[in-house]
């Protein structure tokens, strides 16, 4: 694992953002002082450091439960942002790093829940399949399977519904990927809707549209027990477990021949192509992987919600996962893990239980959460004019975006050479 | 069902075996198309506007849907204000509505033009991600200007023309107000576009900027000037679609500019983003198939096959209907 840290190095001065000039002396003098310290750190950290930073990072983070009280609303907020965070690490492999305007991502939320709903739930009634469930889910009509099959399920299911939904898109560049996707991701949500007048056979439909596919298996572990939203500890280490699988399997695939080949489509697909890079190959398995984390995510929402609900898909959806990732940062898995936390606790703590209602207390007549998508554009609209990078940026995207490459190239010269 | 895949694709209507072509058919469908083409008469005022910024700027301009919202709003307002009811008679009706048309495109061109000013112009030379973002942001902010506005659910409007009212019939299909106001004022705004784009100077300005801003800039064109005329030019069309609307479905609601925006873009890259009489086309024929989908599939499939559609336009032919190929489509 490397630290988020690491690839700041060499002299501050020429580093200036064409932002920070403007903002006066003591601001820019203090920001190339605080990189110098940075770059310092980074260079004086042994190489076991950043493995026992994330040994450190991962006790705590096990240990953090026994902080609060097992069913807080603080707990309950902390689940959703780390299953928010899984969402906003897979479309981070799509946008971030395969650099695929990705508009409709809310489908692959949609498709991973609906695995859940399908396969742990007595919605097709006229089936009986169990597999590794325990209690009434074992007894009940329908196809119950264990969680972890669910998990391995939506997440192929999801693969395949990725690749489907990027063939249309390979010929396209830019924008026009971002109107497919996005209409792909409204497809799903209307036949999420009216999935309830697609019969199956024998009484059974395809969804439950907006009544929601109710009553959802609980997961069920041997060593934990059966699940219950009275202890909230179980899920989040569930969540947590996945959350750790993917951010390993991220961390690995940027490093990989295939991030690689990734970001070089993403930077210029041509001069990627003539180098060799499978193009079609490449690309839908951005579009696999991303959408397997989120079919992965979807699933434990579906089961921690307990409902599986049409509603639940809208459009804004899709563009909230894509703040999160935009204001950790695109691109950088770090940034990626920031902005979904960051985002889940603002949605699902800061405005509902904290805020709410402080319009009220200036004597206006509306609530926080009735706003809350407002504020994420207002956040978006922020960070884009003021932190365009995002807040954890990834070193090319930074380069990129504040147009300091020629600086850079120059010390890069300077840095490598002794 | 009537239709299969062709029709759709081509916007007209192929009889499948074994259904015979009765007389009260054809006149179903040619009240679908009377019905679908005032509707895409509005698509087309929000498509255009569309077009015109994708054309000069390169950017989907998300906040432009919402723009047309906010003009609707504009408009049931102002009627308040100035008392306009379904007791005022047709001399103060007239000149009422035209005050309201010419305040709620002005508003709205203002609007557009101040977002272009906070939210695009500082990210001029970011990467193209960046305004697209801001963009999709300020339509969150301005849906929630329009929830605050006039509340969570459709608020219902008077029906100040009385839109229902058939005026004539042509072979059994009625001609209501509504479908004759959509089109008598989306025609005039068109071709006066048309002409200000082809004839005048700052039209000239625009297709120059649109071709190439860097050799526009050197010929001595203002081109911050010329994309703000853009914006202004695409949110007073949005204003006057804003009006229509209200007209003619009797209702407002902040979610209306979201969804009119979806389609109005589809329209726009259908007839070929960057030309305003493809972004007519366009959304004139959108306006067809959703009537037909609305009619044939029930009105809930009928997003399902305008995004369906757009799909297949972008995989068959993603310059669009009259467009020329674009650097993104290639």
């Amino acid at each position: 694992m490397s630290t988020p840290t690491a690839p700041d190095q060499g002299p501050p001065s020429t580093r200036e953002t064409p932002a920070a000039q403007t903002q006066g002396d003591w601001y820019s003098e203090l920001r190339a002082q605080w990189r110098e310290t940075r770059a310092g750190m980074a260079r004086r950290m042994p190489p076991w450091f950043s493995r026992a930073l994330a040994g450190a990072l991962i006790v705590i983070g096990i240990l953090l439960p026994f902080l609060f009280s097992s069913n807080s609303g603080f707990m309950n907020a902390t689940i959703i942002a780390l299953a928010f965070a899984v969402m906003s690490l897979g479309l981070n492999v799509v946008v971030g790093f395969a650099g695929l305007l990705d508009l409709g991502y809310v489908a692959f939320y949609a498709i991973g829940a609906y695995s859940l709903g399908w396969f742990g739930s007595d919605f097709f009634f006229k089936a009986h399949v169990h597999v590794g469930v325990h209690g009434v889910a074992a007894t009940e009509a329908g196809v119950h399977l264990n969680f972890i099959l669910i998990l391995i399920a939506a997440a192929l299911i999801c693969a395949l519904a990725g690749m489907i939904i990027g063939l249309p898109t390979l010929r396209l560049r830019g924008d026009y990927i971002a109107i497919v996707t996005l209409a792909f991701g409204e497809i799903i949500g209307v036949i999420a809707v009216n999935g309830q007048s697609v019969n199956l056979g024998g009484g059974m439909t395809l969804t439950a549209g907006n009544l929601g596919i109710s009553a959802v298996d609980a997961p069920y572990f041997p060593g934990l027990g059966q699940f219950n939203l009275l202890n909230l500890r179980p899920w989040y280490w569930l969540i947590f477990a996945i959350l750790l699988l993917v951010v390993g399997v991220n961390l690995r695939l940027r490093d990989s021949r295939l991030g690689r080949a990734w970001v070089a489509l993403r930077e210029d697909e041509v001069a990627a192509v003539s180098m060799g890079i499978p193009s079609v190959r490449t690309k839908l398995s951005a579009y696999a992987i991303g959408a397997m984390f989120g079919g992965m995510s979807g699933a434990f929402l579906g089961t921690y919600y307990t409902t599986v609900n049409a509603g639940q898909f809208q459009f804004g959806f899709s563009i909230f996962i894509l703040a999160m990732v935009i204001i950790g940062g695109l691109g950088s898995i770090w940034g990626a893990l920031l902005g979904g936390m960051l985002l889940g606790y603002i949605n699902n703590w800061l405005i509902p239980d904290v805020l709410n209602d402080l319009p009220s207390k200036f004597g206006l007549n509306f609530s926080m959460t009735e706003i809350e998508y407002g504020i994420f554009g207002f956040l978006l609209v922020l960070v884009m004019l003021l932190r365009p990078q995002g807040l954890i940026p990834e070193r090319r995207r930074k380069l990129e975006m504040t147009s300091e490459i020629a600086a850079e190239d120059a010390q890069l010269v300077e840095s490598t050479s002794p | 069902m009537y239709y299969g895949i062709r029709d759709l694709v081509h916007g007209y209507q192929v009889v499948i075996a074994g259904h015979a072509v009765a007389h009260h058919d054809l006149t179903r469908l040619g009240f679908n198309f009377a019905q679908g083409l005032s509707n895409g008469a509005i698509w087309a005022l929000i498509a255009i506007g569309y077009t015109l910024v994708y054309g000069i700027i390169e950017l989907i301009n998300f906040a432009h849907g919402d723009v047309f919202m906010i003009g609707s709003m504009t408009a049931v307002g102002l009627w308040g204000t100035l008392g306009l009811g379904l007791a005022t008679g047709p001399a103060g009706l007239i000149g009422g509505l035209l005050v309201t048309l010419i305040v709620s495109m002005v508003v709205c061109g203002g609007l557009n033009v101040l977002i272009e000013r906070v939210a695009y112009r500082p990210l001029r030379g970011a990467p193209k991600l960046a305004p697209l973002i801001t963009a999709v942001g300020f339509s969150f902010i301005l849906q929630n200007v329009g929830l605050l506005w006039n509340g969570g659910s459709p608020f219902g409007v008077n029906d100040l023309i009385n839109q229902g009212k058939t005026l004539f019939r042509i072979s059994g299909v009625p001609i209501v107000r509504g479908y004759l106001l959509a089109l008598l004022v989306m025609i005039p705004l068109v071709f006066a576009l048309g002409w200000f784009i082809n004839k005048t100077r700052h039209g000239r300005a625009m297709r120059a900027t649109a071709q190439d801003p860097e050799a526009a800039r050197l010929m001595g064109i203002n081109v911050n000037q010329t994309i703000s005329l853009t914006f202004l030019l695409g949110g007073m069309l949005a204003g006057a679609a804003g009006l229509i609307y209200a007209l003619y479905e009797t209702n407002v609601w902040y979610f209306q500019g979201f969804k009119a925006g979806l389609i109005a873009f589809t329209a726009a890259v259908m007839g070929g983003i960057g030309n305003v009489r493809g972004a007519v086309l366009g959304g004139l024929i959108i306006g067809v198939i959703q009537a037909l989908a609305d009619a044939r599939l029930g009105p809930q499939w009928t997003e399902a096959v305008v995004f369906g559609y757009l799909i297949v336009i972008m995989i068959l032919r993603p310059r669009g209907l009259l467009g020329e190929e674009t650097r993104e489509a290639g």
